[in-house]
Parts: structure tokens; sequence; C-alpha cells
């Protein structure tokens, strides 16, 4: 899928060792821009404080762009499915006040990269902005059935979750991007935490959604185990928590959220992609 | 009668703490022993529910600078969490606690609880002390209360680890950082969902963004629930 294609190469990229070598450099140009800007304002940042930096900030901005692209297509796929649940009335009248809002933060995520995106000197061309939400007739009528709905938004939730968290430590070389990501990282939690107690869950990660979702059938049962794959770590920058602890190995692993790739998740979300 | 003596005012004195911590615990009578009893019947240890007693707690700390630093503020932050979730479920919870809002605090209790102990273990000898907090102001018996310092940590803890993120320099600091920080956000929107219910989130994420706080601005926000200074001049700021 060309889709996939276009961030292969972002990934594939080869990094000269003078690259490497000015990545301190660039870190420091990036510490520079980054009091120059503000959180919402970051898009509205004037292109005349880029093409003041040192060439050799942009040596790897393509990565950086890439990232941006990928978020973009995760917001986008995520904005047009609510809007196309509140317009469809599928969503109850008591939770409506709650996809609205989500409706509205996607909406700001949507816009706020794309501005990004251009300021970077990046183009929207290839980010997918058609969606089907039936992954072609798998999942038939979600904005008919209720409970599939609200399945679907807590495999999206869920899955952005871990693709933001996965792809902060490719934007740590400009704070102010970090910063938003890590910013829309957590509205993201906020939306899972929220739609997953609408179904009756906690708002955590827990052993109910190891092994997927359940009750939609077989083929929605494997796909969203993707959704949850590794979540039952209990290691973290080498430490097994499990071993210096009393909280029994359940609340542990609740108790962090895991990332996924970039192609983890653009394979979790290929199937609803037309182009 | 439930008494609801704070054995760790301002005016705490370290060499008293264990043991008034210990009296003031066992006076705690029937139901509120009960219900936390019952909570208990995992695997945990019972000691893990006497408050902190610290004879040798530090009265000042110093985060310490760069990468460390920031581990060790969000340690305090953990500390302070996990102290109070810790606290709500000594005093078995608040009048009139409802099964879903006791399993939320108890889950609140335990990750808060496993995420101290992660940064203790993480940072070992460059860890800060364990330190002496006061939640004189929170009326325990009172679900208005209990839940609105809940909400209140949490969303500070959200824009703690936010503001915290782009001040890390080691990657697999920031991806650990990020595995609790959306931990934190589903449980700010658990804790809302309790206080009103499909309202999650609509009160001040109105740009879309979450909030992210420096953490001198955290740590003023944090102060009042602190005894212990905290010395945060060393943390890196950009």
């Amino acid at each position: 899928m060309d889709f996939i294609k276009l961030f292969d190469s972002f990934n594939t990229e080869n990094r000269s060792e003078e690259e490497v070598d000015t990545y301190m450099s660039r870190k420091e140009a990036f510490r520079k821009l980054g009091s120059l800007t503000k959180k919402v304002a970051l898009a509205s940042l004037p292109v005349a404080a880029f093409t003041m930096m040192p060439k050799m900030a942009f040596a790897q901005s393509s990565d950086v762009i890439g990232v941006l692209k990928f978020a973009l297509a995760l917001e986008r796929l995520e904005y047009q499915f609510y809007i196309k649940g509140v317009d469809s009335g599928v969503v109850s009248g008591r939770h409506q006040n709650v996809f609205m809002a989500i409706r509205e933060h996607e909406r700001i995520h949507v816009e706020l990269l794309e501005a990004t995106i251009q300021q970077l000197g990046g183009s929207l061309n290839g980010v997918p902005s058609e969606f089907d939400y039936t992954a072609g007739g798998v999942f038939p009528s979600p904005f008919g059935n209720y409970q599939l709905f609200l399945a679907l938004s807590q495999a999206f939730e869920d899955t952005g979750v871990r693709a933001y968290k996965g792809q902060a430590p490719n934007l740590m070389e400009n704070d102010d991007l970090l910063k938003v990501a890590l910013q829309i990282h957590a509205v993201e939690a906020r939306h899972a935490s929220q739609v997953r107690r609408i179904r009756g869950r906690k708002g955590w990660i827990t052993e109910e959604d190891y092994d997927g979702i359940d009750g939609f059938g077989a083929t929605f049962m494997m796909a969203s185990s993707a959704v949850y794959a590794g979540e039952k770590n209990t290691t973290h920058v080498g430490v097994e928590v499990t071993e210096v602890t009393t909280v029994p190995v359940m609340a542990v692993r609740e108790a962090w959220d895991e990332p996924l790739s970039m192609q983890m998740v653009l394979d979790i979300v290929k199937p609803f992609i037309v182009s | 009668m439930i008494k609801f003596t704070d054995s760790k005012g301002k005016g705490y004195k370290p060499d008293q703490g264990l043991s008034s911590s210990r009296r003031s615990f066992l006076q705690y009578s029937g139901a509120a022993l009960a219900t936390s009893a019952i909570l208990l019947s995992g695997c945990e240890q019972f000691e893990e529910f006497i408050p902190p007693k610290n004879p040798n707690s530090p009265k000042k700390v110093n985060l310490g600078s760069g990468d460390i630093g920031i581990l060790n503020y969000a340690y305090a932050l953990e500390q302070l969490e996990a102290a109070y979730y810790t606290k709500v479920a000594l005093l078995g919870f608040y009048v009139g606690a409802s099964a879903e809002e006791i399993r939320v605090l108890e889950d609140l209790r335990q990750h808060e609880v496993a995420h101290r102990e992660f940064y203790e273990a993480a940072l070992g000898k460059n860890a800060i002390g364990k330190l002496e907090f006061d939640f004189s102001m929170v009326d325990f018996r009172d679900r208005d209360s209990v839940l609105q310092t809940a909400k209140t940590f949490e969303d500070l803890g959200v824009a703690a680890y936010n503001g915290a993120g782009p001040l890390l320099t080691n990657p697999d600091f920031l991806v650990v950082a990020g595995k609790i920080v959306s931990v934190e956000a589903r449980h700010a929107t658990a804790i809302y969902d309790l206080i009103a219910p499909n309202e999650a989130f609509v009160d001040f994420i109105d740009d879309g963004l979450e909030r992210a706080f420096p953490p001198s601005q955290v740590l003023q926000a944090a102060a009042p629930f602190i005894v212990t200074e905290i010395d945060a001049s060393n943390l890196p700021t950009a």
C-alpha cells in the first residue's frame, strides 16, 4: 500500500555520519527555536523563524515530518469517525456531550498537525483522507450499532495513545513538537478512559483486553488483540516492577501503558484506509 | 466512632511518627478497618497500609540535576499520589462510597504505589528520601473532598509529566514517563467520570490539548500537601 511505503521512505532514509555528528547542534538549534514559540501558537510561528535557523537543523526534518504525517493519518481516521458517529445518531443521548467533545478535540488535532507539517515545509500529499469504517465489510454498520461504534472507538483511542507514545523519542530534538505531541497523547488517553468506561470497562487497559475486544466476532477479536499486544509488560528501564512492589501483578500491568511502533500501528489501521 | 485524627500535621515530629501512626491506625474502628481488610485480601502485605513512618525522613530533599532530577521530581509526585490513595483506603473510603467508587480508588492506590516503588528502585542510590505529606485540608469522610482532591492530583500529574517530558535527554526515560502519564490521564478521567458522569474532560481541555506545566508551577501547586522541603533549583529548565 502506498501509505505504508510513504512512511517506510522516511524510516529508511540513510543518515550520513555528518548528520549524526550534528545531532547535538541541531538539538541546540531547536532549543533556541523553542524560546520563540508557544503551545498553541506553534502552527502560527512565522516561517521566517525557520529560515533563520542553521541549515543543519533540517538535516533530519523529514523524519519529524514523517512522524507528524503518521499522527495526522490517525487523527483524520478518528475525526471522521466521530463526525459520522455524531451525525448518524448512533450515539446515545446521554453520551452525546462526550463524543461531541472528542470530535472537537480530534478536529483541533487534525488542524494543528496539518498546519505544523506545512509550516515545517512538508506536504500533506499522501496522508490518508478517506476511510472505510466497516473495514471492507468486516464490521457491518459501525454507525448503526452503538456497541460496535463504541468498540471501534475504544480500539482507535487505545491505539492512538500507543502510537504517540511510540513516536515520542523521534520528536526529542524538537522540544516544542514533543510537548504538543505529549499534550495530544494525554488527551487521547482521556478519551480512551471515558469510552472504556461507557463500555463498562475500566478506564485503564486490563487483563480483559489482552486477547482483544470480545463480543463482535473472531475477526474483530483478533484484529483488536494487536491493539493490546505487549500490554502485559512489567519491566521498565530494566526494573522488573513485580520484584520491587507488593502490588499484585495485574495492577502493575495496568499501571503502565506500552508504546507501539509505527509499523504495528499501520498494520492495525490499514484495513480502514481507502486512500 | 472513627476518629479522623491526622498524625502528621504541620507540627509532625519525625521521632513520634511511628508510634503515633500506629496508634491512630488502631483507632480506626470496625467498619473502616473491615473495608480495608477486605480489599487487602489479595497477596499484599498489611504493612503497606500503615501510613509512612519515617524516623529518618529528611526535612529537606534536593531533587538533583539532569534526567535524575526529573525522575526524582516524578518520584516525589508519585509518592504524593500513593500516600493520598493509601490514606483514602486506610480510612475506609468516604461515607457512602459505592462499590464502583471503591474499585476505582483502590485501583488508583495500587497503580500509584507501583509507580512510587518503580521510581525508588530505578533511581537506586540517587533516589530522594521518603517525603512527608499533610492532607489535613482533606475531609476524608466527604465524597466531594476526596474526589476533588484526587482530580487535582491526577490533573496535576498529567500536566507535570507533559511539562517534564521535553526536559529529559534519555529516550528510554521519556518512554517510561510516557507509559505512566497516559495512565494518569486515564485516572483523571475516571475520577472526573465519578464526579460528573459523562462530563469528563469538558472542563479545561477546550483547546484539544492537555496542560503542560513546568516543575516550578507543579511544585507550587503541590506545596500545600508536602511537608518536606523540596529543592528543585538544579532541575533542567529547557
